[in-house]
Parts: C-alpha cells; structure tokens; sequence
C-alpha cells in the first residue's frame, strides 16, 4: 500500500510533461492503479521449465512471449506503459514452482501471472495467486483444472482443453475410419484421461487397446507392442514430443505400421524430428516418420507460412534480434502475448487486478486473434479456445482435412465455426476497446 | 586435503573400513560446551543449556520474520523444511554411519499423508495432523529399516535409492485416492485470530496466510532440531557414534548393532515425515515430481556441505540449498543473460562451488570451522606445557 502511495505521488509529480507515451490516447493520466502497475510500466511474471527433462521445445515459449512484447513495447506498449515480462526456470518441479512464484507475487511484484507451464506445476500455485487475488491467466496446459470459477476466479485456461480435443479428434476417427481398430496410447495423467474420455465419445465400439505410460519412464516396448498384439490399426497418442518420438522409434524396432494420430501437444515435426535424431543416436535423421500422421491444430503453425499470423510472428521474431529460429513454440508464446495485450487493453487505461479478470469475463469471448475458433471465457467460464481443426502433417507443411470445428466440454455437439478466422491488424497490435 | 587427516583414513579410502572416518564427520565430534574446558555462559546442564538456545532461537527467528519482507517470509518455510529432514539424515549419516538415497521418498509419505489428512471437511487439529504423519513415516523407516540394518555402504545405498525411485510411483498407480501425476493440493488450515492478535501487537505486521505458515515451519524446525540435539548428546547419540566408528568395539561393549541402526533410520525417518509434512502446507501441493531422487540427492548435499552430523552445518547446507541458487541467477541476469542462460549457469556455478567446498573443506562448513579451532586451542595448549 505504501509503494502505491509513493508511485501514485511521482505520478501527480511528473504528471505534467509527458503525453503517456502515444499508444493510449485516454484522456486520463496514467497512474499506479495496483501493485505491479506503475505510471508507465506493467509488470508481469511466468514460470516455465528451463532446465531439465521438460525443456527442450517448452523453454522457447518465453522467448517468443518476450518478443511480442518487445514489439508491442517498441511501438508505444499498451496505454503509455512497458510491459516488463520476468519469467523463471521451475526445473518441471511444483516444489520450485511455488518457490518462484512466491517471489514474483511477493518480491517482484508482478501485476498478474501468464502462461504459467504445465498441469502438476501450475496446479502447486493456483491455490496461493487466487488467495493473494493474483491474476493468473492463460495457463499453458490444456488440463480442465484452470475452468473452475467457483474455487478459482482468478485462474483462466487459454489453449482448447483436451476433453474437446479427443472428441474432435474422436469424432474425425468415427467418421473417416469407420472400420478402424483404435488403440490409445496414453500419458498417465488427466492428459490422457481428459484426451481417452473425449475420444471414447465417439470411439467407445472401436477401441481394442488402451495403454498408459509414465512420464519419466522411457521404455515403452510394453505399451506399443501390447497395442500391436491387439491389432490396433490406428493408434491416437495424447501423449507429449518425446514421447511421440519414443513410440514412433518402438514402432519401427516391431516392424509395427498402424495409422498413428497425435493430439497437437505431441506433433510438432520439428521437435520431434530432433527427439527422434537424438534418441536413435543419428539412425533417424529428420521428421520424416511423422509423414502421413494424423494431428490438430488451433492456432495457424510454421506449417502454414503464407499464413498473414505467421508472416506477422516472423517479422516480430527477427525484429527482436534473438538468437534462434522462429519454431512453433515461439508462435505458441507470442500467441499467448497477443490475448495478453488484449485483456491489458480491455481492463481500460488504470486497472487493477480485479478490471483484469472482468474484462477477460466480460470481452474475452469477443477477442479476434491468431486462434482459429473464439474463446469460451464468460463470467460463468474460465475456458480458453473453443476447437481446432484435424490436419495431417506432409514434410515441412500440412494439410487440413477438416474445417475448423467448435465444441465444448460434455456432450455438446461438435459444429462447423461460423464465419472466417480472423486476419492480424495492419500494425500487428490488437485496439480493444475497454470495458468501462 | 586436510593436513588433520589420519594417515590411516587417507590410505584407506574408497575402501572398506572400520576405522573412524575422523575427518568427514569431525562436525559431529565436537564435544559440548564444558567438555572442552572453555569458558562459556551457557548452563553446564545439556538439557538446560538447549532449551536455553532453543528459547534465544524462537526470538531470533521471530525477530528474523517480522523484520523481513513476506517474500523472505516464504523463502523461510522452504529452508525449514530442507532443514528439517536434512536434521535427520545428518543424524543417520553422520552419527551413526548409514547413508540414504531415499529420504525423499520418505517425505512423500508425510507429505501425502498430511495432504489426505487435511482434505475432509472438518479436519483434525494440525498438530495432530503432523503427528499422524510422522508416526505412519516412522513405520515406513523402521520397514526399511531392518532391510538397511543388514545392509552397508553402497548396498544401502543401492537400495534406499530403489525407495526413492518406487514409491513416488505409488503415487501414479493409486491415483483416485492419491491424485496421480497432477497431486494432490493441499488446503491450507485457517490461521486462528490468536495468531493475527499477535502479530499486530508484536510487530504492527499485517498477518497473512504466507506468515501463518512461515511460523508454522520455524516451529517445527525448532522443536525438531530441540529433540535431535538432545538425542544427539544423550548415552543414545554416544551409542550411534561407537556403532559408526568401532563396531567390533561396539559389540564387545553389548550393543546390538543391527537395533540400534534401526532406531537411527527410524528416528531419521520421522524427521522426514514432519519435513514432508511441512512441505505439503509450504509447496501447497503433493505431486510425484515434487519427490523425485533429486531431492533426495539435494539433503545429501545439504548434510555434506554443512559439515556431517551436525545440526547447525545441516540448516546451514540448507540455507544454501534455498538461496544459492537464486543468488547465482541473480547474479547471472544482472550480468545481462537472458532467464534460461541464468538458469543453466546457474547450476554449473553450484556444482563447482559444491566441488571446492570439498576439496578445501572436506569436513563441511561447521565441521572445517571446528577443527580450525580445536587445532588453534591444541597448539595453544602445547604452547603453555612448553613454556
């Protein structure tokens, strides 16, 4: 409370020469309207696996977060202010996760926390930023724990959760392989449950096999050779990159070729296609098993690079003159910027943490951005992006085979999205209007 | 090296020995207050004299609470808890010779256990909780107990490392009632108005469920660290150290070697409980991610830093533990490295530190320290028979 005061005087101090930097245009002054928010800056603060198993591919979403909004920041940032983005390793360890995350809340002081990574990790801090009234936006796991707004108002998922993603995908199966013998192979958490629970929807007659691995556990001989012997002929895996890359390399040592169809969290070729060089000690040099499989995506990828989202991240990427190559995993984070910057822009020029979460309840459904379908946030949902499309990967691209589809959690129907999806602004900067 | 080292230890290493390991846990030895002739304050009373310390420690940390930040706040219940089963472990390695890879595991099963406890409706008190969960821990270390008693060097060490390996697996299997691989959350019990009276009174300080829990944690810390200190100095603490240094002697003596191990992994194992425990309410969540070997590996750092068998070396090693590592990515992004660099350095900057902490303090912190002084004292004493 003192540190407010103190800002809020500098402000009334300084008040006089500055115009708020171009970006905002409100005829108000910019003031320190909570902790984290100063007259020209907002501070925000994630945690992500930077070290260890849970690294590779994941450990680039902050960069790409950062970039965007060192794009934003460079072109006036969102109402006069920077956006300070301080993010930290949690090692995939919840018990580093609370640590972190009590220092940013606590010493750094961050406005909100975003795209906070992983469902065990996440799930050790929801408890503490929703009683300290912490925002706590756009989760990056597509688990159903971030929907929940009666013990969690000030958590929001942001990616389609994976019950939605295995009847979409459940739904493809039933229709497109009506004679396929369907085995699951599953990740041992609500992943693959969420995932088997979806597809089991539309797939409950098809399914001779289900198979659950351990993360950390790195044979997989069991799972696959027991999907083999029941004579699955289309295998769906819900199951993370290395392990797209463990199973496809067991496959091959069985000489077993079914139809494989992988949830979007495990199908990025280019990462898998490394996991697969390193894991085969060279024996298999590129994505090239991945030809032919079946995924799904929901925000537009490398695959598609006429895509205008995609050239517009490729400009952001190399404008901000870091080390590296734009991956999906990047996309994946200057996506997540992008409804950042939306929900600073609705929660109107001096929010507080509470404007924040009510403007994501209020506007959220009616953002336009890099996602195919809309979001599911309301005042009643915390539910991120409502559908995705079916694809299947073909070299550096893919093809979609689907339109994109819309659904929701329990026995909605599955639809076809009305209208188009939605093309960047000319500038590359969302303009929401605020909501008060 | 230590040029303190025994010829005998220094020849023999690596190799299986019954002599006494003088140098890595001279922290241990150190012998009380009145027993080294010093002039000291303190009361010549074991007893007396730690609930002395035990008093002036409560003070300090309140002190130490209210004068720091809420972040410093929750940093503390995360040294209380690495403290708290480093304690233990320090007193199964250091003063009775055994060494576990599986004290980790060993706070899953207080961990796990409070967080079951604390998710009903009506919960018991949270005494009561920690109490549970310390005896059902105590009962998993003396299972383990009797298989490790038969059982030395690398052998035990193999096998606590399978516990440490397995039994988050637990976790997984069971995991309608233990909540798989995204754990259990843990709700925090309320903080009781007597708590919040105080510390307006004591400091002006706003309470917060993050302070409640801090004071938790330094509670137990400290009672914890009251009754291993007293264990420590006790005719029970002489026998471990006869059973580590001398076992023919030991047994010549009448002590039952294989018992008395097993009360020390069992004591060891209750001191895991409550720190599992204290993690549970700290963390606010019970994952298997969270009890993987790496923290197991983490208190055995902690001990062998600090300086083996000893208390202090033990909460020093896990300061260390919290803060070292921040403090080195601190350091590394004000030196411009972006978060994941900072990160990675990080890491190597700590393990080289841990590496010349060996090399140039073989016995700890708290132990180099001590020999520094008994060797001063030693010269000193020589000086006066001389002149």
């Amino acid at each position: 409370m003192a540190a407010a005061t103190v800002a809020t005087t500098l402000a009334a101090c300084g008040g006089g020469d500055s115009g708020g930097g171009g970006g905002g245009g409100g005829s108000e002054e910019n003031e320190a309207s909570d902790i984290g928010i100063t007259e020209d800056t907002i501070k925000l603060g994630a945690h992500y696996p930077l070290t260890g198993v849970a690294a590779p591919g994941y450990s680039e979403i902050p960069t790409g977060v950062e970039a965007y909004f060192d794009y934003v920041n460079a072109n006036g940032g969102v109402n006069g202010r920077q956006i300070e983005f301080v993010y930290r390793d949690d090692a995939y360890n919840p018990t580093n996760t609370s640590q972190i995350v009590n220092q940013l809340v606590l010493e750094d002081e961050v406005f909100a926390i975003m795209s906070g990574l992983g469902t065990p990790t996440h799930n050790a801090v929801t408890d503490f930023l929703n009683s300290e009234n912490v925002p706590d936006l756009f989760v990056s796991s597509g688990s159903r724990l971030w929907d929940d707004v009666e013990e969690k108002p000030y958590t929001f998922g942001w990616q389609p959760d994976y019950e939605i993603e295995g009847k979409i995908i459940g739904q493809y199966v039933a229709e497109n392989f009506p004679d396929a013998k369907v085995g699951l192979f599953l990740q041992g958490d609500d992943f693959g449950e969420d995932g088997a629970a979806g597809a089991r929807q539309y797939l409950e007659d098809q399914i001779v096999a289900e198979e659950t691995y351990v993360p950390g556990n790195t044979d997989v001989v069991p799972q696959i050779s027991a999907l083999q012997a029941a004579g699955a002929d289309l295998v769906l895996g819900f199951n993370v990159p290395s392990y797209t890359a463990l199973s496809q390399l067991t496959a091959l040592r069985l000489g077993y070729q079914p139809q494989w169809f992988y949830s979007n969290v495990g199908s990025d070729p280019a990462l898998v296609g490394s996991l697969l060089a390193r894991f085969s000690e060279g024996a298999v040099s590129d994505a090239s098993l991945l030809d032919g499989v079946l995924t799904t995506e929901y925000i537009p990828g490398l695959d598609a690079p006429d895509n205008p989202w995609v050239q517009l991240w490729q400009q952001v990427w190399e404008e901000s003159g870091q080390e590296g190559e734009l991956t999906n995993y990047r996309i994946y984070g200057m996506s997540q910027a992008y409804t950042m910057v939306q929900a600073l822009q609705s929660a109107g020029q001096n929010p507080t943490r509470d404007d924040l979460v009510a403007a994501v309840e209020q506007a959220g459904s009616e953002w336009e951005g890099p996602g195919f379908t809309p979001f599911r946030y309301s005042e009643d949902r915390h539910a991120g992006y409502s559908g995705m499309l079916v694809s299947r990967l073909q070299g550096e691209g893919s093809e979609d085979l689907t339109p994109i589809l819309v659904t929701d959690n329990g026995d909605a129907e599955i639809e076809e999205l009305d209208g188009e999806p939605a093309s960047p602004p000319e500038n590359g900067i969302p303009e929401e209007e605020p909501i008060n | 090296m230590s040029d303190l080292q025994t010829p005998a230890s220094a020849s023999a290493a690596g190799a299986a020995t019954s002599e006494a390991p003088t140098t890595a846990t001279a922290a241990s030895n150190a012998s009380s207050a009145q027993a080294t002739g010093g002039r000291s304050f303190l009361p010549r009373n074991t007893l007396l004299r730690h609930l002395l310390v035990l008093v002036l420690c409560a003070v300090g940390a309140v002190l130490l609470l209210e004068s720091t930040d809420l972040g410093f706040n929750a940093q503390v219940g995360y040294v209380a808890f690495y403290a708290i089963a480093a304690g233990g472990l320090t007193l199964l390695t250091g003063l009775n010779g055994q060494i576990s890879l599986g004290h980790g595991a060993l706070m899953a099963v207080g961990g796990y256990t409070t967080a079951l406890l604390l998710d009903v409706e009506e919960p018991l008190p949270l005494v009561v909780v920690f109490l549970i969960a310390v005896a059902l821990t105590s009962v998993v270390g003396a299972i383990v107990g009797v298989a490790a008693a038969r059982l030395h060097g690398p052998y035990l060490a193999g096998a606590t490392l399978a516990l440490a390996v397995g039994l988050p697996g637990l976790a997984l299997h069971f995991d309608d009632l233990l909540g798989g691989e995204q754990g259990l959350t843990v709700s925090t019990p309320d903080r009781p108005d007597w708590f919040t009276e105080i510390i307006r009174t004591l400091s002006g300080n706003p309470a917060s469920g993050v302070k409640w829990i801090a004071y938790i944690s330094v509670a137990c810390l400290l009672v914890t660290y009251f009754l291993l200190a007293n264990l420590m100095r006790s005719r029970v603490g002489r026998t471990w150290r006869a059973v580590r240094d001398q076992e023919v002697a030991a047994e010549l003596s009448g002590i039952n070697l294989g018992a008395w191990r097993v009360v020390a992994f069992v004591v060891s194992a209750a001191a895991a409980g409550l720190a599992g425990a204290v993690l549970a309410l700290v963390v606010r969540l019970t994952a298997p991610t969270a009890f993987t070997i790496v923290l197991s590996l983490s208190l055995l750092t902690a001990i062998v830093i600090g300086g083996l068998g000893s208390l202090l070396g033990a909460l020093i090693g896990s300061a260390l533990l919290v803060f070292l590592p921040r403090l080195l990515r601190d350091a590394g992004e004000s030196l411009d490295m972006d978060a994941a660099q900072a990160a990675e350095i990080s890491y190597v900057v700590y393990g080289v530190i841990l590496v010349l902490v060996m090399l140039f303090a073989p016995a700890g912190l708290v132990g180099s320290v001590r020999l520094a002084l008994m060797k001063q004292r030693a010269r000193r004493a020589a000086g006066r028979a001389r002149g």
